[in-house]
């Protein structure tokens, strides 16, 4: 047997304090609370970080005003760009760093951390950097304005990446920002605002209030900010709507999902195998657009089941830090009572659970891949978003059963079309009620491609140019 | 030579492409007619046609459907003095005729102009395209009865959307009159719902509903309204077009944020290979 | 794909028989997205293959290279050279493996002959009956020319033996001539190598004389103008007829895939290789620009996993050409790994065409070994 030797990436490369403040005009300063981040992989305590209360929230808001009103506003769309530019070459330069910090907070593999998380955070600054000074050209009239300050709230999947979703388009607009990340995942964002003052950033332009729920809540209800941007959960989504509503604020959400990955039995069966499994294990499937409702034509069932039985059996699952590693942790605890409990809730509604072997280590939050068949449309795991790396596979018989089946749900972020005759790709496209619709592929990104739901997945789109249009008062 | 005596209109619901009254029985004075006062269940009723023409009418091609918007126009026209009789202005019947062509210019652009390729960093076909995005509870303005109905219907439908409109509870003889031009342009029934009565009643049900996709909320003059209806349009995540902070000119160039409001992006992507 | 039921034997038994049931099997197989393909082939890259595992590696990469001589140039020196680095590759470490064996032109068969086997036949020996006693899984149908296009599938006993006799029984430990000497299998390219392009008599009197100067294994080309036309009979009948002429020398059939343009060709190639009785599917001649990629490994690695679960029968996959450093070689090997399995990793069902990887291969498992890095000074050089 060729057995992988274990590879670990250095940890040597990223210095993780003892503690962090919060990041607030420039300055990093103690919060009204502290608390502890861990590596999931481990349970290991890495740092202390403060968390903001509403004095704090409201200090950002005022400092990111200030910014706006005296520097940022006023500043000339090139030299913004400059400044994201900046950014952006930063980030390039210390990506490694970057991404071993990433898979130590979250749990994610580094191979994603360091091949996809980390490219497309530099790409994203990249591309909104030179947005910065062509507006009028964006097709939101000659001389579109930017909002003011902008409250950002992201999740703890992509920790980095979702900072870089938010914070490139505001400031590439002309707005200044005050984001929280996650709480089980702030280390990155806190490295972040070390990289806004290597870049002289102005203070205030970037502010980062780290904390829980209550955090969050005190920023998307501060009176002033113009705009909440938030990406999580349907749920929470509903809640900040709520808390808008009646106010000015724009808003944009991006939020859950339970997309249909659809097989055709004339599929690229080796690559639709990959799609499947890249679809819903990728980062442990902590995915907003995973593929998490594989829909198997039922003439290919047996074929397309088998080869994904043989390809999940050869998944890696273990140390985040390490090179060859394909699954690492789930990112908290909770979030792995949710999953158990959600699996637990398939087999007892009768669906049939299925893991390769897979050895998990003893400490830590760990779950195997996980399979169900037999699943219906019924079933609590068909229609809940499980955030995890469990897949439902359930079947149909013609394309228009398939569109059926994939648009009953309430969400309406993503969808895979798998299947070589063109014109039923197309046709499907048309169908699937989804923001975004990969045909023979899955799961891919880009900052110059609109990212965003149709439903309850959320409204406004994130990436492209049309993810200006969040951050500019049109 | 005796007077002739008149044979008078019933003023009636329009949903699905049919003149219902309301299922409540109920109906109020305006002008000397008696117009249906739409319930909740009128409500639940119109967003059904509306919803089961959702497929058909955003499954129709853009030509089509700018083909239909104009022959709103022709008949509109058509019917000018009626709507004068009614008491609105000439130069608002001429306004919400020439909005009509405007909007039915529209329909084969939207996708042009906000659609657009997106040149990602790898082997793949990227295209982003505008679609519509479904059903759209609208609360349409007073005043101006005619002009202000038009400018929120004609932007809603001409991308696909279906529309339930709750007409302004003060100025319902127009809405019902356009209605009848909307039924003789070859507009597939559902696709314009319109619902007189008394929006404050009905428009929570409307907001709340599970199956519409989005609200236009801009005759709602009542902030605390406005906002109780963005609260329940939350439930299920609806696109909110809050009403305007300021007073609107309904003559000015509507520009194109009506329509963009009511947009959904969809982007697609295919590998390149061979 | 999983099914190895005696029906799906059958059926694959009777897609040989005309040309309609070729191309309807053929083009009946799923296709395969070149972004797909290379995304995967590239991940595998960039797997990181560290200190034990390494070792491993490098030891297996060795035992599975065909050090390869095709030039024109090639004298019986030059040969003789190579047939002695095949046998002791590192002369300083004699814990360093054979090479699987060496590649070379059919006029240089008997020179490396006797450097391998000492002038005595090799273990394949040209056998006349077909029934070779040393365990070799080919030759089955290859002599019954009564039932022809049969009697290749659906043996997957016979056809599955081990051949390597340092560590299987059966193997070539009881036949004459040097100890290690024996572990070295002798190629030899055939079929008016590398365009095939002459008539098919004089292609088979090629792979006949190869066999019978000493050759146990052959390297066929295709003919791929008739494969990329759509002559699928014509290209089944020329490889039955010349795994006929092998005898029991193993067949290794060259779809020679930087021709077939498409992904979907090389694993059309790759099942018509299998369904008319190749025991080894090669990428490429190394004679014309594109030779072996990961891609197209991958694709026909995915063909003979699927074939063998078809058809019970396993074949083997031979990347060639353009294959040259330690680094590429491991990428393979994870390549093989992760998409046909472990059972194919040994040098009984995976090669490596290649010549100067093996100095690269020698190199990188003295500095795993002393903890410096080597030079190619201290390494032979052919």
């Amino acid at each position: 047997m060729f057995e992988y030797a274990p590879a670990p990436e250095s940890r040597a490369v990223v210095e993780v304090k003892p503690s962090y403040g919060l990041f607030i005009d420039g300055e990093f300063v103690d919060g009204e609370d502290r608390n502890k981040t861990v590596n999931p992989a481990s349970e290991e305590v890495l740092a202390e970080v403060a968390w903001a209360g509403p004095a704090n929230v409201d200090r950002a808001v005022r400092a990111a005003r200030r910014a706006y009103d005296e520097v940022w506003g006023p500043m000339s769309g090139r030299d913004r760009a400059k400044y994201l530019f900046r950014i952006a070459r930063i980030v390039q330069e210390r990506s490694r760093e970057l991404a071993v910090l990433e898979s130590l907070d979250n749990g994610k593999p580094i191979r994603e951390s360091r091949d996809v998380d980390l490219p497309l955070v530099a790409a994203h600054f990249f591309y909104y950097a030179g947005w910065a000074d062509k507006l009028g050209h964006a097709g939101y009239g000659p001389d579109p304005r930017p909002l003011g300050v902008a409250g950002q709230v992201i999740p703890w999947n992509f920790p980095l990446l979702m900072l870089a979703w938010k914070i490139a388009p505001a400031l590439a607009a002309g707005n200044t920002v005050v984001l929280k990340p996650a709480e089980t995942t702030p280390l990155t964002a806190l490295l972040f605002a070390e990289i806004c003052q290597q870049a002289d950033l102005p203070p205030g332009v970037v502010n980062i209030v780290t904390g829980a729920g209550e955090t969050g809540r005190a920023l998307v209800e501060h009176d002033g900010i113009a705009k909440v941007a938030f990406t999580g959960s349907t749920e929470v989504g509903r809640q900040i709507a709520r808390s808008v509503a009646g106010t000015r604020k724009k808003l944009t959400l991006e939020l859950g999902g339970k997309a249909a990955n659809i097989v055709f039995d004339d599929a690229p069966v080796d690559q639709a195998v990959e799609g499947i499994v890249n679809g819903i294990f990728f980062n442990q499937g902590h995915v907003c657009c995973a593929g998490s409702r594989l829909l198997v034509q039922e003439s290919v069932y047996d074929e397309v089941l088998g080869s994904l039985k043989r390809r999940m059996a050869r998944l890696r699952v273990g140390d985040p830090l390490d090179k060859n590693t394909d699954i690492g942790a789930i990112n908290s605890a909770a979030q792995l009572d949710r999953i158990r409990e959600l699996s637990e809730i398939g087999s007892s509604e009768g669906a049939e659970r299925w893991s390769p072997p897979c050895e998990l280590p003893d400490r830590g939050f760990w779950f195997a891949p996980t399979i169900f068949t037999g699943v219906s449309q019924a079933h609590r795991i068909a229609r809940e978003e499980i955030f995890g790396p469990v897949l439902s596979v359930l079947t149909f018989r013609t394309p228009a059963e398939a569109v059926e089946k994939a648009n009953n749900t309430p969400y309406g972020l993503s969808a895979g079309i798998w299947t070589d005759k063109g014109s039923r790709i197309l046709w499907m496209a048309d169908r699937l009620r989804a923001g975004v619709v990969w045909a023979n592929t899955f799961n891919k990104f880009d900052p110059t491609s609109p990212f965003g739901g149709y439903k309850e997945s959320g409204y406004g789109r994130e990436g492209g140019r049309q993810g200006l249009e969040a951050y500019l008062d049109v | 030579m005796s007077e002739r005596i008149a044979v008078r209109k019933t003023y009636k619901l329009f949903i699905g492409g049919k003149f219902p009254r309301s299922e409540s029985g109920r109906s109020y004075p305006v002008q000397n007619s008696n117009v249906a006062l739409a319930s909740r269940k009128d409500v639940r009723d119109a967003v059904l046609a509306a919803r089961a023409a959702v497929k058909g009418w955003s499954g129709a091609t853009a030509y089509n459907r700018g083909q239909i918007l104009y022959r709103v126009a022709e008949m509109l026209e058509g019917r000018r003095d009626q709507f004068v009789g009614l008491g609105v202005p000439a130069a608002e019947v001429d306004e919400a005729i020439d909005r009509w062509v405007w909007y039915a210019g529209w329909a084969d652009k939207l996708t042009q102009v906000y659609g657009n390729a997106n040149p990602v960093a790898g082997p793949y076909f990227n295209l982003s395209a505008p679609e519509p995005t479904g059903v759209v509870g609208v609360l349409a303005p007073t005043e101006p009865a005619l002009l202000g109905l038009v400018s929120v219907v004609a932007p809603a439908i001409v991308s696909g959307n279906t529309v339930v409109v709750l007409v302004a509870e003060a100025s319902p003889l127009p809405a019902i009159t356009l209605s009848e031009v909307l039924a003789t342009s070859d507009l597939p029934g559902g696709v314009v719902n319109l619902l007189t009565g008394r929006p404050a009643e009905t428009a929570p049900w409307l907001a709340g509903h599970m199956d519409v996709n989005a609200l236009d909320l801009t005759g709602v003059d009542d902030p605390e309204l406005a906002a109780e209806l963005e609260r329940a349009a939350a439930g299920n995540l609806k696109r909110v077009l809050r009403p305007a902070a300021g007073p609107v000119d309904w003559t000015a160039d509507p520009g194109v944020g009506r329509m963009t409001a009511l947009l959904e992006t969809k982007t697609v992507w295919h590998p390149k290979g061979v | 794909m999983t099914a190895t039921t005696a029906s799906a034997r059958s059926d694959l038994s009777e897609v040989g028989r005309s040309e309609a049931t070729l191309r309807t099997f053929l083009h009946g197989l799923p296709g395969v997205d070149q972004v797909g393909a290379e995304q995967r082939a590239a991940m595998l890259g960039t797997r990181s293959i560290k200190t034990s595992a390494k070792a491993w590696a490098i030891d297996l990469a060795i035992r599975m290279v065909d050090l390869t001589t095709l030039e024109g140039a090639d004298t019986p020196g030059k040969v003789r050279a190579l047939a002695a680095k095949a046998l002791r590759p590192d002369p300083a470490d004699p814990s360093c493996p054979s090479v699987a064996a060496v590649c070379v032109y059919p006029t240089m068969v008997p020179v490396a002959a006797a450097v391998l086997w000492g002038g005595t036949p090799g273990p394949a020996g040209p056998s006349e009956d077909g029934t070779g006693s040393d365990g070799f899984r080919a030759g089955s149908g290859s002599d019954n020319g009564s039932v022809p296009r049969l009697g290749l599938l659906g043996e997957p006993s016979d056809g599955r033996g081990p051949r390597d006799g340092t560590d299987r029984a059966g193997g070539r430990l009881a036949l004459p001539g040097p100890a290690p000497a024996s572990r070295v299998h002798l190629a030899s390219v055939a079929t008016a190598f590398p365009s095939g392009q002459a008539p098919l008599e004089v292609r088979l009197a090629d792979t006949r004389a190869a066999v019978a100067a000493g050759a146990d294994e052959i390297d066929m080309v295709i003919n791929r103008g008739a494969f990329l036309s759509g002559r699928y009979q014509e290209v089944y009948d020329e490889i039955f007829a010349v795994k006929a002429a092998c005898g029991n020398a193993h067949l290794k059939v060259i779809l020679e895939t930087g021709e077939l343009a498409t992904y979907d060709s090389v694993r059309r190639a790759s099942w018509l290789a299998m369904l008319a009785g190749a025991d080894f599917i090669k990428t490429s001649t190394g004679k014309v620009p594109v030779a072996a990629t990961l891609p197209v490994t991958l694709v026909m690695l995915e063909a003979v996993r699927d074939f063998r679960d078809a058809t019970g029968r396993q074949v083997g996959v031979k990347p060639a050409g353009g294959i040259r450093t330690t680094k590429d070689a491991i990428k393979y090997l994870v390549l093989v790994n992760e998409t046909a399995g472990p059972d194919w990793l040994h040098p009984d069902w995976f090669r490596f065409g290649a010549s100067s990887l093996l100095n690269d291969l020698l190199m990188q498992r003295t500095k795993l070994s002393t903890g410096v890095y080597s030079g190619p000074d201290y390494f032979t050089l052919d």
